[in-house]
């Protein structure tokens, strides 16, 4: 590396360089934080497994646990913390989904009980499970006619 | 082993999720929208399951694994049922998570203090 910069030529260096080692260290902090949400996933997986429940049920019990979780810890203000730090490593998880219904119906418990908490509760909820449904709906009509 | 597979796999979908915030702008909503159907479609054409075999909870707790769900629950449905079968298979599938998310959500948000503003 040439060292002999002009003030100019590193602060271009500096700019140049700093948004990419930011982007780094969200990447690593995201990677850590969502790779350490689905261990525990799997520990509570692993678990469920080895107390001889049925598979099928076992993996809709493990996201019903994660699920609490995510809202348990959302409803004592730890996960919204998380967030800041983790950035999509507690987004993506389904802990973060459980996170995208608790964290707008809290704050929006002012506007009452109907339309406040339950109406903001879909306000990320509502475009996932609607793009989820027509997409699955899709290719269950498509797996139907080449099947 | 289990634990490294879902450690690693489920950090690079989280870390994909990280690079299309940075990069993209896309708001958060935007991304769990396109991992859901990314995850659907994905499905459909026989790779997820196979990450899922590898990686297990690493690939079933990110929110491409609920479109995985929702896709393997319409297919077998489909199977069993006919054309019916498409609509509601994934509601089906998806049954115990969002009747978690809707149960859980909505007394957690009762019982909860409102955050204070940073």
């Amino acid at each position: 590396m040439n060292k002999n910069f002009t003030k100019q030529e590193y602060s271009k260096y500096v700019k140049s360089v700093s948004p990419n080692s930011k982007l780094f260290i969200n990447i690593i902090k995201a990677f850590v934080v969502g790779g350490i949400i689905c261990v525990i996933g799997q520990m509570i997986f692993n678990w469920l497994k080895g107390r001889g429940l049925d598979p099928e049920m076992v993996s809709g019990l493990t996201s019903t646990i994660m699920i609490f979780l995510g809202a348990f810890f959302t409803a004592l203000n730890i996960y919204d913390e998380l967030g800041r730090f983790a950035g999509a490593g507690s987004i993506v998880p389904i802990t973060g989904f459980a996170n995208s219904v608790v964290s707008p119906a809290m704050e929006f418990k002012t506007e009452g009980y109907i339309m406040g908490t339950a109406a903001k509760m879909f306000v990320i909820a509502g475009p996932v499970i609607v793009f989820g449904i027509c997409s699955s709906v899709l290719v269950g009509i498509i797996h139907y006619f080449i099947s | 082993m289990s634990y490294i597979n879902a450690f690693l796999v489920g950090g690079a979908i989280c870390a994909v999720g990280q690079v299309l915030i940075d990069k993209t702008k896309l708001t958060p909503a935007r991304i769990l929208v396109l991992f859901v159907v990314s995850g659907v479609f994905l499905t459909a054409l026989g790779i997820y399951q196979k990450l899922v075999d590898f990686a297990g909870a690493g690939a079933t707790i990110p929110l491409t694994g609920f479109g995985y769900n929702l896709a393997k629950g319409v297919f077998n449905e489909v199977d069993q049922t006919g054309l019916t079968g498409a609509l509601t298979g994934g509601f089906k599938a998806a049954a115990a998570g969002l009747g978690a998310v809707i149960t859980f959500g909505y007394i957690m948000s009762v019982v909860a203090k409102p955050k204070a503003k940073r």
